[in-house]
């Protein structure tokens, strides 16, 4: 993790205000935040680790445990809700019962024509979700991992 | 000679399969050793035609949507590379009703270009304003912008023009201009079509601002529910190279916090802080970002001034009605049959755009409610769906026209749940400096459960509780969750006098 960590460091060492770009990439490269990286950033950026810890829990994005095998989010805004993904979002978190998959709600993503709408593991969207079409995609989700 | 093909890259086709349809297209043209370029656009605005895929062909550009994979050979059968007939030919896409009667102005190259090539962008059109700002006096720049009266597109609809002026008239050595990418709220999607379709333009619109106030460095704030069009913007700057002279700009990405999109709250995340809203005075115009004077503005309000600036004021001030000048880039969304991308001059009215561009519900009912200007906006029951689109009719109703985001509900709609859900929303985004918010938002789902228990005794309550909120927050987070909240109340009260079971929360059990 340190050597990780010490790359992203140097990359963001000019940078004005970099703690966000720094957790960003912090959660691309390891999948989340650990609690062992809170004071390695404090330290970097001369921060305390209260303030570091309190930017991290702000933010819904930033995760401090390990994700599942695939991230899902399910659009819960109010676009998606008059196209069904209430159902939507009821028929996942049944689907996904148990399942070594981190289920999310979001709140918008910009296909508020075509809802319900999910995203996978960041950049895969996917629009007009139905149950069978969710299950559908689950199914391939289970054979690529 | 090479044929080029569009298939839009916009994340929208994406959702429908268009990387999947790109994919099929160029496999079946390499079998056939045909020799085509594939150029992935952004999106027209007519979600459901997508992905739509456009050939270029001596008579022009020949559309054929809703594309999928599995359409692909029978497209070539068909010999669509030649603009061929099928089933799903639209021909000019330009020349469909939808689009035909449009007043395309921010958003016109969207879809037209490749949005990767800077000699695309300056063919169309672009690069004009920048041009002519170089060669003016800041002053006349934001002169020019002043006069055009266009006024900020990301919901406060506040003057642009007084805002740079204000920029303008301090002195310092550093200044920012930073461009809010944000665009959280339900039902908006033109920011994200621009900035994926059409990226270029938003740097020359920070350019030209960044010239009027005499600033260095630019950000734009993306959020991080939008990685394309991060990718676009990035790739976009790569190949700005020296276009935008010593003028920098930095993409920034958000991380899930929806207040973030207030601009003081914007500047405390791009300083690496909690996204805190900001005590005005003073204002960002004076002391923003890192403490520097920092003019804020929408995407679109940012792509509208290029061409204020390559085709004068007046072009601009022309259209509209009242004091909302210009065209406003209508999204509708929700349950509507045609959703899509409408620009329009303010003016025309919200019937207009649900049945005759959106031609009414997805399901086929009879549409009960619209909101609109996002999470923050009123629901409009039928009888207000005459109201002109302008900011000062919206007002006057109580409602407001945000970010131009139009979400359609049909009869099934439940008013009383959309407005715990207002409620809800507000709960879990409000940054917590102030009580009437932080706490009062809890307050009020706990109220309007009370009242769908049966207690009508609590709908005063509930209506103070809105007061309390709408006067006493620093924001408009607090301030305008009464909003969506009370014009259900208002408008739909039928629906909080039935006894109805207890509701789960939106995106309970989701994590
Ligand atoms: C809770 C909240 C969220 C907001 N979200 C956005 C947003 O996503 N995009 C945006 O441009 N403005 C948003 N605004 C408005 C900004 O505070 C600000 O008025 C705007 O960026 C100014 O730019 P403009 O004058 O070009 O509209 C939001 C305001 C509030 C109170
Ligand atoms: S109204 Fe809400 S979001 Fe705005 S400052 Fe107060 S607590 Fe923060
Ligand atoms: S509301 Fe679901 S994508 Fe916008």
């Amino acid at each position: 993790m340190n050597a990780i960590l010490n790359t992203i460091f140097a990359k963001h060492r000019q940078q004005p205000g970099a703690l966000l770009p720094i957790l960003h990439d912090i959660q691309h490269e390891l999948g989340y935040v650990p609690e062992e990286a809170v004071p390695l950033i404090a330290r970097e950026l001369n921060l305390s680790r209260a303030e570091v810890h309190g930017v991290i829990t702000f933010y819904q994005h930033f995760r401090q445990t390990p994700p599942g095998k695939h991230l899902v989010r399910v659009c819960c805004a109010e676009a998606c809700q008059a196209n069904g993904s209430e159902a939507l979002a009821a028929h996942a978190a049944k689907r996904l019962q148990g399942e070594d998959e981190t289920l999310e709600p979001v709140y918008c993503l910009g296909l508020c024509s075509m809802g319900p709408a999910i995203q996978i593991d960041e950049t895969e969207l996917h629009a007009r979700v139905t149950p069978q079409k969710f299950d559908a995609l689950m199914h391939k989700l289970g054979e690529k991992a | 000679m090479s044929i080029t093909l569009y298939v839009p890259g916009d994340a929208g086709a994406l959702a429908l399969g268009a990387d999947e349809v790109a994919a099929a297209i160029a496999k079946h043209a390499a079998k056939l050793k045909l020799d085509i370029t594939l150029v992935r656009n952004g999106s027209r605005g007519l979600f459901w035609l997508e992905p739509l895929v456009e050939v270029v062909t001596a008579q022009g550009r020949v559309a054929y949507g809703p594309v999928t994979e599995a359409d692909v050979p029978t497209l070539f059968a068909a010999d669509f590379l030649h603009g061929g007939k099928h089933p799903l030919r639209l021909g000019d896409i330009a020349a469909l009703p939808y689009l035909a009667r449009q007043h395309r102005v921010t958003m016109r190259r969207v879809g037209v270009v490749d949005p990767r090539s800077l000699d695309d962008y300056l063919a169309h059109g672009g690069g004009k304003g920048l041009t002519l700002a170089r060669s003016l006096p800041p002053a006349d720049i934001v002169n020019l912008v002043t006069d055009s009266g266009l006024r900020g597109r990301g919901g406060a609809a506040f003057p642009t023009g007084i805002k740079w002026q204000t920029v303008l008239d301090q002195s310092a050595k550093q200044k920012y201009i930073v461009c809010n990418a944000d665009e959280g709220d339900s039902g908006t999607v033109a920011d994200r079509m621009l900035l994926e379709g059409d990226p270029f333009c938003v740097l020359e619109g920070m350019a030209i601002a960044a010239l009027a106030v005499g600033a260095s460095k630019g950000y734009i704030y993306v959020r991080s529910e939008y990685p394309h069009a991060c990718i676009a913007l990035n790739a976009a700057l790569a190949a700005a190279g020296d276009w935008l002279g010593d003028f920098e700009i930095e993409v920034r990405m958000g991380a899930g916090a929806y207040v973030c999109g207030e601009e003081t709250a914007m500047l405390e995340s791009i300083e690496g802080k909690r996204g805190i809203v900001r005590n005005k005075p003073p204002l960002p115009a004076i002391a923003g970002l890192f403490g520097q004077p920092t003019v804020i503005n929408n995407v679109i309000t940012i792509a509208s001034v290029p061409d204020i600036l390559a085709q004068g004021a007046a072009f601009y001030c022309d259209l509209g009605v009242g004091s909302s000048r210009g065209t406003l880039p209508f999204q509708l969304a929700g349950n509507i049959k045609f959703g899509g991308l409408v620009e329009v001059p303010f003016g025309s009215t919200l019937r207009e755009l649900l049945y005759d561009y959106g031609g009414g519900s997805r399901t086929g009912r009879p549409l009960r409610a619209v909101q609109v200007g996002g999470p923050l906006g009123a629901y409009l029951p039928e009888s207000q769906f005459d109201t002109v689109l302008d900011y000062e009719a919206f007002a006057a109703i109580g409602a407001a026209l945000g970010h131009g985001g139009i979400v359609a509900f049909d009869d099934t709609v439940d008013m009383a749940k959309q407005a715990r859900y207002a409620m809800q929303f507000c709960a879990i985004e409000s940054c917590g400096k102030c009580t009437p918010c932080r706490i009062g938002s809890t307050r009020g789902i706990e109220v309007i459960d009370r009242i769908r228990a049966g207690d009508q005794t609590q709908i005063p309550l509930l209506r103070s509780l809105c007061d309390t909120m709408t006067h006493g927050s620093m924001c408009a987070m607090g301030g305008m969750t009464p909003y969506p909240v009370l014009s259900a109340l208002n408008h739909f009260v039928e629906d909080f006098s039935v006894v109805k079971a207890p509701l789960p929360q939106a995106g309970e059990g989701l994590g």
